[in-house]
């Protein structure tokens, strides 16, 4: 089981120029964790691509951003959730080259690969929560389901 | 100026309101001269701050007339607008914060309103009521009218900046004839890669380039937004009959592309500028050999 030490930042995500914000703190909050530079530009990119379809399709929301700590191993844990139409099918959605936009369609599916964990809480109507989690270092946690 | 006639009837508070700043305009830019937003920005006399104190009046009296005392967008104040907008920037500059700088403008309003007593303390105190009230608004919407102004101008200089650092952030760089280079740095959004698709096929044609090179060295993250602004721009300059080799592709980057799941197979890439260079030399038939180093020997 994880703790959580409690979200440690609220950043909004209204425009274009959100997402840098977005990224430098994931940035940096992931380098004052520890991680490693591939771990850490894994990390800043899933973001990139999340924070712009909560901006895209979601019409704007918000990221949180919290430390957790699961056997004594350091994590980042993002959530990002907006209050738009939501995803009808996410079997779809999270496949390679499907998209809703004129984007590539990769993503959802792309940052699954590049975060640790990761779950998707949408319903039409509903909006959309992507919490991810990556840990400092990967192999010495137990990834469950992996 | 017509005097008014003790204890007799007011008209309504705005007309009065109107003419009390009329009557009174000399007084109210004298007291104001000395408030620190007008005693700070205008330095050079005090005549100055008085004349700068006269125009806000008039244009307060003018928003009256029109009875447009909630109207920030009252064309009574558009001439005072450049007034307010500059004495803003120099109270931002002094390092006033907002808040700071609208508690000045607030002080702005208790000279005026003891005027207003004194000028109509024969009248009923009903009447009085309506005029403070009247005035209170329309001194509100002058506060309004300059904090916007205000900030108005501070976004107005980030759009210019922002505009600037597209300029500046995509030099063209002639390497050999026929190739050139691109270094992107920082976010390459949408208006950026733009920009950089515009310079990069202008230099194309003007260099009559086979080869162009994009290196993305300075690009912090690649996510798959800007691998497609890439790819777009390397099919562009395919098209115009150049190559475009993408370089400084670091190790984390190239890991994190294969994660993603982003294709580049129809991109050339090469690892670092010198890398791609050297392959357009080669394509291009031109060898680059070490000088002998019989300089020194004969």
């Amino acid at each position: 089981m994880h703790t959580a030490a409690g979200v440690e930042a609220r950043l909004p995500i209204r425009s274009d120029m959100d997402l840098v914000w977005v990224r430098q703190h994931v940035r940096q909050a992931a380098a004052r964790l520890g991680f490693g530079l591939v771990d850490q530009t894994k990390l800043v990119t899933a973001a990139s691509e999340l924070a712009r379809n909560t901006l895209v399709h979601g019409g704007g929301g918000l990221m949180e951003a919290s430390h957790v700590v699961s056997g004594g191993v350091d994590g980042l844990r993002l959530a990002f959730s907006d209050s738009g139409p939501g995803i009808p099918d996410l079997d779809r959605a999270l496949s390679d080259g499907y998209t809703s936009g004129d984007g590539l369609g990769m993503g959802l599916g792309g940052s699954r690969r590049l975060v640790h964990d990761f779950e998707v809480e949408s319903a039409p109507g509903a909006g959309t929560t992507v919490r991810v989690t990556s840990w400092v270092t990967g192999p010495r946690h137990p990834r469950g389901g992996h | 100026m017509p005097e008014r006639e003790a204890g007799g009837s007011l008209g309504t508070p705005t007309d009065e309101v109107r003419d009390f700043l009329r009557r009174r305009r000399e007084q109210i830019a004298q007291r104001w001269a000395d408030e620190p937003l007008f005693r700070t920005v205008f330095t050079v006399s005090r005549d100055e701050a008085v004349e700068a104190g006269k125009a806000v009046v008039d244009a307060l009296a003018q928003v009256a007339d029109a009875q447009r005392v909630e109207d920030p967008d009252a064309a009574g104040f558009s001439a005072v607008r450049e007034q307010l907008a500059r004495m803003g920037a120099a109270r931002a500059r002094a390092g006033l914060s907002p808040s700071q700088m609208a508690g000045e403008l607030a002080a702005l309003w208790p000279p005026v309103e003891n005027l207003l007593v004194a000028d109509l303390d024969q009248a009923p105190p009903q009447g009085l009521r309506e005029c403070s009230t009247t005035l209170s608004v329309l001194l509100g919407t002058l506060r309004l009218v300059a904090m916007q102004t205000a900030l108005s101008e501070g976004q107005a200089l980030i759009d210019r900046q922002r505009l600037q650092l597209l300029e500046v952030a995509t030099p063209v760089i002639k390497l050999w004839d026929g190739i050139v280079a691109v270094p992107l740095i920082g976010t390459l959004d949408s208006a950026r890669s733009q920009v950089v698709m515009e310079t990069l096929l202008n230099a194309v044609v003007e260099q009559h380039a086979r080869f162009a090179i994009l290196d993305i060295t300075g690009v912090p993250t690649v996510d798959s937004l800007v691998a497609q602004h890439l790819m777009k721009t390397v099919a562009a300059a395919r098209l115009m009959g150049a190559e475009c080799v993408v370089s400084g592709i670091r190790p984390a980057i190239a890991q994190t592309i294969v994660h993603l799941g982003l294709d580049l197979g129809t991109v050339k890439t090469r690892a670092s500028l010198a890398d791609a260079l050297g392959h357009c030399l080669h394509e291009l038939g031109t060898n680059i050999v070490q000088a002998s180093d019989s300089a020194g020997r004969r």
